[in-house]
């Protein structure tokens, strides 16, 4: 288990006054602090943790936003920032000592505008609303994380998030021209516009994926996409992992660059074909999904390539979708993935971190190998293109023991991907799960300077402690 | 310049040493790599400067998993050259703006290109230097080695302090060792081209294409002038890139010039004429900057890079270059203090942001070169520039007064 402070108990003292000043703030409607609504905010997406937090506040303003903030760091108060909460690091975990301050109010579509390839919106409107309400002027917004039903723009620029299509469209840092920022003492900062580039320092950049601990994101301008002529799909199984990665190293390098080039092992097509019937391939030890962007001939062209090099690995299925139905049907299992592994064990961590791709035969070897030792079972579901690894873990919450061993099996999985040049976490952020982790990527020297920035923003570190940071570096000015 | 002192590390414990002496004097450093950008941005007051020309070489490039790396001083055309030779590209295309700076003492760096952010055409389409920039290494202020990002495509792990640095222009770090996504080059390069348009119908022409699906890496208008500078006779030109495999020009060529059909007929500039233009856009040499001329790059929503053309030019003679649909507006005028105001003004009226790129050194001193920040983002970048460089001995004032 990650240890997690004891509270501050003069702030728990002062729970009534809090609340009271919290509610005169923002209207007593606004602030939840009854324990049975509260439960519903006490854990995020990586379920093993839970705390009931002092209150939660939902503004409904950037100006209450500041309010609020401006008040906990004159009395002293932490904040945990809250969107969607499907944070699988923890990162919305609230502490009890901490007022979560969440966006989902704040809901608003503010300004879409086609001729700047534009849209406005406040920070609680979730990531596919944003495509919905351009997709009429077939428009899109890029970053698609499998989570875009319910996540919301705020997390989605506080963890980075990516998502299939990344590998040509890129994340969310690279689709986010500007923000409006509350910093913790209260002051509202607009950072870019409707622009794209700004001279001075790249405080989107930095905003970007920075965990809630710099300020709160009430506001953000993001970069629209005319959506290509079409999309196919195709679907390809091997005899071995390493067969399925040595074909993804030769399609990146023949030159093309397929929008998405998704991965799965044996354990995970099964789980996903029981589930969604999309006829994937049984007898495969590895998968690749494929797709490729144009027009009917373009689309039958790159598809033509690509399966002459798939052709060369000696796979035991090709299958290239005709029409846009067989596509989605290739999709299919994909898209549940996480809700099909879901089904063979209730509980499962999902791992994250990143490897250069040419490394993908040796991580996949050593992760079947610690899943044996460690005697739990491994899926693997990832975005094989740019070595963002998924592998989820299966064990029993009810079981202690299993948990731990979970825990560790995960620790050690990413312990490999930076020993095989990699990093810690693609897309789903450091949290409190991978906190402990950061000395096994950065050095004292890289993780202090961080530690200097966030002080920067949050001298009195009250914004989202105890994540991100290890415990020694997490120190206020 | 008239420094004193030169010092030349040759690789990063030197460098570590170098700023780490500085620090401990508390003697501030210019910092650069062979000074072809000392004219972008206010003169720094130092009395030794610092640069990387001697952290040179490329320590990794791997084709198949799009990465490359270089120390700081490594040249840029070196890096391209390697690029070049398995096939690839650097995504952003970086210019080469010594047609508004002059030359350097050398070739322009890597982390020259990248502590700028200076991107070209490619921008619109698919990102700037600071989108590809997947980790570096640098020496704060303190002479700390700092390591953000790394090698890999996807890492949100911890703060991206790489990204800070990006863009920084040497005034947080100085940094040693720069690793980069890359692309390959697009097989073939056609450029589709309409002619006579004003600005405000150009930007519209380019907006509709950018709209399209044909996906559209380069979108420019070149007013008359620059449009005669680029070799095409004194007619605007409205010029739409595509890159692509070979075989799917043609067909998204024919089908983007008839979707424009509205804004007139349309040309199809063939391989070795789209490079060239394309070159020379990227370059901003279509602009033929002359003595006593000062430049603004404006950046600005591309639906209102006309009118602020017009705005400025209604008030001192300027000259203009479009790119980027419209959202980077090059701006030519006379170095003064009044051209420099009616620029301001303008942005400030757009709602957009400037870079003043090029004037002369006295100018450069006394107004902003980009605009000045509200009071709460002032603090922030005082407080941010003493959490890498306590003692602001890195490029003091480089980019604003006092910090
Ligand atoms: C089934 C499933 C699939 C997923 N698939 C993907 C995927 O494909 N790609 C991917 O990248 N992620 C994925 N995720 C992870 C998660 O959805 C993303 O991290 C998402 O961006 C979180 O958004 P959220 O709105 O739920 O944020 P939350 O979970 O509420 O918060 C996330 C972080 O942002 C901070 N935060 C929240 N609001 C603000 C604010 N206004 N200002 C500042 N900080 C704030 C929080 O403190 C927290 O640290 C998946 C999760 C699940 C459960």
């Amino acid at each position: 288990m990650i240890a997690l402070p004891s509270p501050d108990r003069s702030v728990l003292a002062r729970r009534h006054t809090v609340i009271a000043d919290l509610q005169r703030l923002i209207g007593p409607a606004a602030v939840i602090v009854e324990p049975v609504r509260l439960k519903a905010y006490e854990t995020d997406a990586f379920t093993a943790y839970k705390r009931l937090p002092l209150a939660v506040c939902l503004p409904n303003s950037t100006d209450q936003v500041s309010a609020l903030l401006r008040y906990c760091s004159r009395h002293g108060i932490r904040v945990v920032p809250r969107a969607a909460g499907t944070s699988l690091s923890g990162g919305a975990l609230p502490l009890e000592d901490a007022v979560v301050i969440g966006v989902s109010r704040l809901n608003r579509i503010l300004e879409v505008s086609v001729e700047d390839r534009l849209i406005r919106v406040e920070a609680g409107v979730t990531n596919l609303a944003v495509t919905r309400a351009v997709e009429g002027e077939g428009f899109f917004y890029a970053p698609d994380p499998s989570s875009q039903i319910a996540c919301m723009i705020a997390g989605n620029i506080a963890m980075n998030a990516g998502g299939a299509h990344c590998l040509k469209y890129g994340v969310t840092a690279n689709n986010l021209l500007g923000v409006t920022l509350v910093a913790p003492d209260g002051e509202v900062v607009k950072l870019g516009g409707g622009h794209l580039d700004t001279p001075g320092y790249d405080w989107l950049g930095l905003i970007c994926g920075s965990e809630g601990q710099l300020g709160i994101i009430t506001e953000a301008t993001l970069r629209i996409l005319r959506a290509g002529e079409g999309a196919r799909a195709m679907l390809v199984g091997f005899r071995a992992t390493d067969v399925a990665a040595a074909a993804v190293a030769d399609i990146i390098g023949s030159g093309i660059i397929p929008v998405a080039l998704e991965f799965m092992d044996k354990p995970c097509i099964r789980a996903c074909e029981d589930f969604a019937h999309a006829g994937y391939p049984l007898d495969a030890e590895a998968l690749l999904i494929i797709e490729v962007e144009g027009d009917k001939s373009e689309q039958d062209a790159l598809l033509a390539r690509l399966e002459t090099i798939c052709r060369r690995h000696d796979p035991l299925t090709v299958r290239i979708a005709r029409t846009a139905e067989e596509s989605a049907a290739i999709w299919k299992g994909r898209k549940g993935a996480f809700g099909a592994v879901g089904r063979i064990s209730p509980d499962y961590l999902c791992m994250d971190g990143t490897i250069p791709p040419a490394q993908l035969p040796e991580a996949m070897r050593r992760i079947e190998a610690l899943s044996r030792e460690y005697g739990l079972m491994v899926a693997n579901v990832f975005h094989a293109g740019d070595g963002n690894l998924h592998p989820l873990i299966l064990f029993d919450a009810n079981d202690q023991e299993s948990f731990a061993r979970a825990e560790a099996l995960g620790a050690d999985i990413l312990r490999l991907c930076i020993e095989l040049g990699g990093c810690l976490t693609g897309e789903h952020g450091v949290g409190i799960e991978k906190r402990d982790l950061m000395p096994a990527q950065f050095s004292a020297a890289d993780l202090a300077q961080q530690a200097r920035v966030k002080r920067a923003f949050d001298p009195a570190w009250l914004l989202n402690p105890h994540k991100v940071f290890p415990p020694e570096f997490a120190k206020a000015a | 310049m008239g420094f004193s002192t030169l010092i030349a590390p040759s690789d990063e414990t030197a460098l570590s040493r170098a700023i780490a002496e500085a620090h401990a004097a508390g003697a501030p450093l210019a910092i650069r790599g062979n000074g072809t950008k000392d004219g972008l941005g206010r003169p720094v007051q130092a009395a030794s400067v610092l640069t990387t020309r001697g952290l040179v070489g490329i320590t990794l490039h791997s084709p198949s998993e799009l990465v490359l790396a270089a120390r700081a001083g490594t040249p840029v055309a070196e890096i391209e050259a390697a690029l070049s030779a398995k096939g690839q590209h650097l995504i952003a295309e970086p210019p080469d703006l010594s047609a508004l700076t002059g030359p350097g003492e050398g070739p322009q760096t890597i982390g020259g290109i990248v502590s700028c952010n200076l991107s070209g055409p490619r921008r619109i389409a698919l990102g700037a230097m600071r989108d590809h920039v997947l980790g570096v290494r640098a020496v704060n202020g303190a002479g700390d080695v700092i390591r953000s990002g790394g090698r890999v495509l996807k890492n949100v792990t911890g703060l991206d302090l790489a990204k800070l640095l990006v863009g920084s222009r040497g005034t947080l770090a100085v940094l040693s060792e720069i690793t980069l996504k890359v692309l390959p080059r697009p097989e073939r390069t056609a450029t589709v081209m309409l002619r006579g348009l004003d600005p405000a119908r150009g930007i519209a022409a380019l907006s509709a294409g950018l709209g399209s699906p044909y996906g559209v890496t380069g979108a420019a208008h070149l007013p008359p002038e620059a449009a005669a500078q680029a070799g095409f006779g004194e007619r605007a030109a409205t010029v739409l890139r595509l890159e692509d495999f070979a075989d799917f020009i043609p067909r998204r060529a024919a089908a983007l010039a008839a979707a424009l059909a509205e804004f007139g007929p349309a040309d199809i500039l063939d391989e070795a004429t789209s490079l060239a233009l394309w070159r020379t856009v990227r370059d901003a040499v279509p602009l033929r900057v002359g003595e006593g001329e000062a430049v603004w790059r404006v950046s600005v929503r591309p639906s209102r890079g006309a009118r602020l053309a017009a705005k400025v030019a209604e008030d001192v003679p300027a000259r203009f270059m479009f790119d980027w649909g419209g959202g980077l507006v090059w701006v030519v005028g006379p170095a003064t203090e009044l051209a420099h105001r009616v620029v301001t003004e303008a942005v400030c009226a757009e709602h957009g942001t400037f870079w003043l790129v090029r004037a002369p050194p006295a100018l450069r001193a006394a107004v902003p070169g980009l605009p000045e920040e509200p009071p709460a983002l002032a603090a922030l970048t005082r407080r941010v520039k003493e959490a890498f460089d306590p003692k602001g001995i890195l490029n003091p004032g480089r980019i604003f007064a006092g910090v």
